[in-house]
């Protein structure tokens, strides 16, 4: 058995390196095209610049898939002929001599002496046409974000000669972007032109553009005294309109921060909403059923390490229900027999969360834990340059989004939705009515709390995961849930991203910390005037 | 006469303020006069114990003065203690004068640290020590009456009084934190040499700022006693029982409540006073809303509502807390909250009501034996 077994995998393998090679055997043939090798011997060969230059636009001309490295190797002066055949090469310093491969293929070629070779000589003019084949080559790549960056790099390079080579392009592109791309990398280029009225036109063609290399000769021309004072003028005028649309970049992005806080606050906040609704209880432990949702994440990740790209949709209805079942069990254990005690009830949840802070440290240790963001998770997306938003916190508003948009629809549509809002609004008469209510309030405790879990599953995404990470959300859930009015979830959804935003709009003002004091201050003032919030509740539901 | 008025009624207290009379008196002779082989010695570090205990327990009372007699949680007391334990720290600093270890005549070394070049207006004044002492309760009272009023004049209370109280000393907190505040950031205030010229490392030094806490509790519990004796303190017991109809029988609840909020907060500022030169640092950690809610335990343990109740469990729990973080790191946090339950599901009034508690079960079993 284990015979066959072995046989079979090494035949196996054995069709597998045989392709392997067949295909490395193709490669090389490509790469050995005996007509460019003819050419690259007649570079050597070449006495004149002339002849070389010749040589090398034949080179540039061949399609070959290394044409581009050989014509940078010569440009870069790495490319040799040998000495005792004359053979081009490309040789790189190694100890006292050269290590040296074919250029074609890329086979080495093994060590020669500092006088085996020769450098093939270029003069400025050579030089400057290598640079003019090279970018042209670079240009018609098939790849598109490859010629984009080529032509980004021509509008660097100050290389005003390459003006024609990239009109010429243009005629030819038909993307739209790579197209506007030239444009501009015209323009850039036809800043440094002799004649003003050029230059000027130039400018305007920029003033709109973000990039730095943009920004750097704009104000090299506006203090330049050489040149005319209408250029300047314009230059001056350009930076500025750049300058304004960074500003309002950096106020969108800005904005997008603040949102994604306040999503995160919104999130922490509406299960804690849910659970003060019924009978005014203030869960202190809520912050750590948060973070027992974010140790969940955690823990579905170490359970399947292969599949960290699937976790989270494991993890928030895991999440969902392990803190959904601590909080039921919270409400049973305890929260029940204090109903009518609100201060009780305060102190006796903030023993809880002592006690699964401890058990967390217990358990997991003190330390922060990682939890690793998933591909689709990473990255950013730049709406335009100057402005990108990153992925986790994009898809953590949307996220917090959907989360209030379930619960609403729960509480809306759903057996349980209605008995909850029948018990908030008028225990005794919802009793009357045949609801049992103190299993409502058992299910409706244990939905906050759930919530919470899956709040914790996004924050796990935002932030370390340690036993400290619900203490640092909740007193501002709190405030996010008195500002908005209590048991008022869209209250919460406002109170929240608003907060959110404005602290990240002081920010840059005052300070992280202080922003938060001043929000904080705002708020105690806030609730002296409001004392239910921003959207109180109407009716008899406030009476009680 | 006064004091048959203050103590006739509370046998508890009595036993309380015996009790206290006893331990400063010996811990000081036991420190001091037994040398320390001596099976009876106390040493300098338990003294220093003791008179934080001490200090806590004044806290503990101030809270209780405002939970237990006026229903007001307040979730922030930390925040007073903290405010008068920095009132003490800057005089402390101010004292080190060019001992410090850039040796500035004035400015405090992280104030030399961060290339500062005079002092701040606010720390003017704290080279005195009357001036300081007047700040020790003037800063928190001051804090108190401004959040006070506000709060109370625009009928928060309950749960929500709570809440913004922990809110405030989270900013305070965080505020603290920041080295432009100009409290040393989150080293705080440390490093401190003497008090009114005596060395604060010296056990004599010691024994008698454990003295003087005690006398401190003594007088604070005697206080709180007068207030809540008397017709003012009736009328916050009220209060607590029924907000409303004590504001339609035509008291003005808001002065009461703004007063007694007040005076607590200036009892708490004194605690955190004595509290510092007996730990040597303050920092604004001490702002942390744990602590805060950790004092409450304490009251609530104790008692709420009786005041030595609230100064024994502070006692009793920074015990615990003592023996049970040295022996058992990991149980303590276990234990506190255990304890946060435990009392509030079980013992709403206290370990001092236990005993009638139990009496009263007693008794009813064996009515119906």
């Amino acid at each position: 058995m284990t015979f066959f077994r072995s046989r079979r995998r090494k035949g196996g393998r054995a069709r597998l390196v045989t392709g392997f090679l067949a295909f490395l055997a193709f490669a090389h043939a490509a790469l050995a095209s005996p007509e460019f090798a003819e050419t690259l011997e007649r570079l050597g060969a070449a006495k004149s610049y002339e002849d070389r230059l010749l040589a090398a636009r034949r080179l540039a001309e061949s399609g070959h898939p290394n044409a581009l490295a050989v014509l940078g190797d010569l440009l870069e002066g790495r490319l040799y002929t040998t000495r005792t055949d004359g053979r081009v090469v490309v040789a790189e310093t190694a100890g006292e001599g050269y290590a040296i491969r074919d250029p074609a293929t890329g086979e080495d070629l093994g060590r020669v002496g500092r006088r085996d070779v020769t450098r093939i000589g270029l003069n400025n003019q050579l030089r400057s046409s290598l640079r003019m084949l090279i970018a042209k080559l670079r240009l018609e790549d098939d790849n598109k974000s490859r010629r984009l960056a080529a032509i980004e790099e021509i509008g660097r390079s100050g290389d005003a000669e390459m003006i024609d080579v990239l009109a010429e392009l243009a005629g030819r592109e038909h993307d739209d972007k790579i197209k506007k791309a030239i444009e501009t990398a015209i323009a850039v280029l036809r800043l440094d032109a002799e004649d003003a009225e050029t230059r000027i036109a130039a400018i305007e063609a920029v003033s709109g553009n973000m990039s730095a290399h943009v920004r750097a000769k704009l104000t090299r021309l506006a203090g330049d005294d050489s040149l005319d004072a209408e250029t300047r003028e314009a230059a001056a005028r350009a930076l500025e309109r750049i300058e304004a649309k960074a500003e309002r970049y950096e106020l969108l992005s800005t904005m997008f921060f603040g949102l994604s806080l306040g999503s995160v606050l919104v999130l922490a906040a509406i299960g804690l909403s849910v659970t003060f609704g019924i009978k005014g209880v203030i869960n202190m432990a809520h912050g750590e059923l948060i973070m027992l949702g974010a140790y969940t994440t955690y823990v579905v990740q170490q359970a399947f390490p292969s599949a960290i790209d699937y976790s989270l949709p494991i993890a928030i209805p895991a999440a969902f229900v392990v803190s959904g079942l601590v909080g039921i069990a919270i409400e049973r254990g305890i929260v029940r027999f204090l109903y009518g005690r609100p201060l009780e009830t305060l102190l006796a949840t903030f023993g809880v969360s002592l006690i699964l802070q401890q058990t967390v440290r217990t358990v997991f240790s003190p330390l922060n834990r990682s939890v690793t963001t998933p591909s689709w998770m990473s990255g950013s997306i730049e709406i335009v340059p100057g402005f990108a938003l990153t992925l986790n916190r994009l898809y953590i508003l949307a996220f917090s989004l959907v989360v209030f948009a379930l619960l609403l629809l729960v509480l809306r549509y759903t057996r349980l939705g209605l008995e909850m809002r029948a018990v908030t609004q008028n225990r005794a008469m919802a009793k009357a009515m045949g609801i049992r209510s103190d299993r409502v309030d058992m299910l409706a405790f244990g939905l906050g709390a759930g919530i919470a879990g899956v709040a914790g599953v996004a924050l796990s995404q935002l932030t370390n995961v340690g036993p400290n990470l619900g203490q640092a959300y909740i007193v501002d859930s709190f405030m996010v849930v008195v500002f908005g009015g209590v048991g008022n979830l869209w209250g919460t959804l406002v109170s929240g991203l608003g907060l959110g935003v404005v602290s990240k709009l002081l920010e840059p003002e005052v300070g992280a910390v202080l922003a938060k004091i001043l929000v904080l201050v705002f708020l105690i003032l806030f609730i002296q005037k409001r004392p239910s919030g921003l959207f109180p509740q109407k009716g008899r539901a406030a009476e009680g | 006469m006064l004091f048959r008025r203050l103590l006739t009624d509370d046998r508890g207290g009595r036993l309380f303020l015996a009790a206290l009379g006893v331990v400063t008196v010996i811990v000081p002779i036991a420190n001091l006069v037994m040398p320390p082989d001596s099976p009876l010695h106390v040493s300098t570090f338990t003294v220093a114990l003791l008179g934080k205990f001490l200090c806590y327990a004044l806290l503990a009372i101030a809270l209780d003065l405002v939970w237990g007699y006026a229903g007001i949680l307040s979730l922030g007391h930390g925040a007073f203690f903290a405010l008068g334990g920095y009132a003490m720290g800057m005089h402390l600093m101010r004292q080190i004068g060019s001992r410090g270890v850039y040796g500035h005549p004035e400015l405090p070394d992280f104030m030399v640290f961060l290339n500062w070049e005079k002092l701040p207006w606010y720390w003017h004044g704290f080279d005195m020590f009357w001036f300081a002492m007047l700040m020790v309760v003037l800063v928190p009272g001051a804090l108190a009456f401004v959040f006070g009023w506000l709060a109370f004049r625009s009928r928060v209370k309950g749960v929500y009084f709570s809440i913004i109280t922990q809110a405030m000393t989270y900013a305070l907190m965080l505020a603290f934190f920041r080295n432009e505040m100009g409290f040393g950031g989150n080293n705080g205030l440390t490093d401190f040499k003497d008090l009114l010229g005596a060395s604060l490392q010296a056990p004599s030094t010691r024994v008698a700022l454990f003295v003087v806490s005690a006398i401190a509790l003594a007088g604070g519990y005697l206080v709180c006693r007068y207030i809540v004796t008397s017709r003012l303190g009736r009328v916050l017991t009220a209060i607590r029982d029924s907000e409303d109809r004590v504001r339609f029988v035509g008291f003005k609840v808001e002065h009461y409540k703004v007063w007694v909020f007040t005076v607590s907060a200036m009892l708490a500022g004194l605690a955190g006073a004595l509290y510092v030169p007996q730990v040597g640092i303050i920092n604004p950690t001490e702002f942390q809303p744990l602590n805060s809610i950790e004092l409450v335990v304490w009251v609530a343990v104790g008692g709420r509502g009786t005041l030595y109740g609230a100064a024994l469990g502070a006692l009793a729990v920074n015990y615990a807390k003592s023996v049970l973080t040295v022996e058992f790191p990991d149980a303590w946090l276990f234990a506190l909250g255990a304890l946060f339950v435990i009392v509030t599901l079980l013992l709403p009034s206290g370990v001092s009501d236990a005993a009638a508690a139990i009496k009263r079960l007693l008794a009813r079993r064996l009515r119906h034996a």
